[in-house]
């Protein structure tokens, strides 16, 4: 099973939206292409839904990490939302919620992000 | 009774998820939870990675090889690949520890496979290559056996 992702601007948030498994293999494509979203939108925050990842390992984690030191230099926040128990697992053992907010749902996090719904 | 699996395949990303799911598969006759699923496929796919990426340096011409063993409900993996070796294996165990920083590697592999399994031991060679043994007793077949 392959990653699949989907991006969408909300005023100055990149929603990153990912489904599938994200594996080494999987997070060199993403990396390119949340890059590039990064880059040719003029965005300050950066919103990741996982709630479709089915899997996730530590090149996942990597990923996230590379975008999340992108989006300081930005002078902006990650939030991870929708996050399921097995990747919740991962990231508390990963100390990532030292430097990254978790909302519950998309909604919660656009909010906390000042995004108008 | 010992049941034991063997694959060998080629050194390239796509056989990541191939090795955890087929490792899922081979150990899905001991009925283990969803829990215990995902930690063998996760410690699989970290091992995988540390093959590819750090024993080959992504060289897609060698071969990764895996076996699984499973006896009364314990699981033993062993990941094995003929690359570069580790110079430090203390040192490559460390959380957050990465040898590749350029290729965003979180350094979080070693700690999550020490976190998802019992037991791991750690074999490497320089110039002769890296063999990682995992065991797990599964919880379900402990309570079986008991």
């Amino acid at each position: 099973m392959s990653l699949e992702a989907n991006f969408e601007v909300r005023e100055n948030v990149l929603v990153v939206r990912l489904s599938g498994e994200l594996d080494h293999h999987e997070a060199e494509i993403l990396r390119d292409k949340w890059k590039d979203q990064m880059y040719e939108n003029p965005i300050k925050h950066v919103l990741l839904n996982l709630e479709s990842v089915s899997f996730m390992d530590s090149s996942g984690l990597g990923v996230v990490l590379g975008r999340y030191k992108e989006v300081l230099q930005l002078g902006g926040e990650m939030v991870v939302c929708s996050v399921t128990p097995p990747i919740q697992r991962l990231f508390e053992m990963s100390g990532l919620y030292k430097i990254v907010r978790q909302a519950e749902n998309e909604s919660y996090a656009l909010t906390a992000l000042g995004v108008a719904s | 009774m010992k049941n034991v699996m063997k694959v060998q395949f080629s050194s390239i990303s796509a056989n990541e998820s191939f090795a955890r799911v087929t490792a899922a598969s081979f150990i899905a006759q001991l009925d283990p939870t969803v829990d215990e699923l995902t930690e063998i496929k996760t410690v699989v796919s970290e091992a995988v990675t540390n093959s590819i990426i750090h024993g080959y340096n992504n060289n897609p011409n060698k071969f990764v090889y895996m076996e699984c063993e499973i006896d009364h409900g314990e699981i033993t993996l062993t990941i094995r690949d003929e690359g570069i070796g580790i110079g430090d294996i203390e040192e490559a165990r460390q959380p957050l520890y990465t040898s590749k920083p350029e290729l965003e590697r979180s350094g979080m592999g070693f700690t999550i496979i020490e976190n998802f399994m019992d037991h791991v031991e750690v074999f490497s060679k320089a110039g002769e290559g890296t063999k990682i043994i995992m065991k797990k007793q599964l919880i379900t077949s402990r309570t079986v056996c008991n």
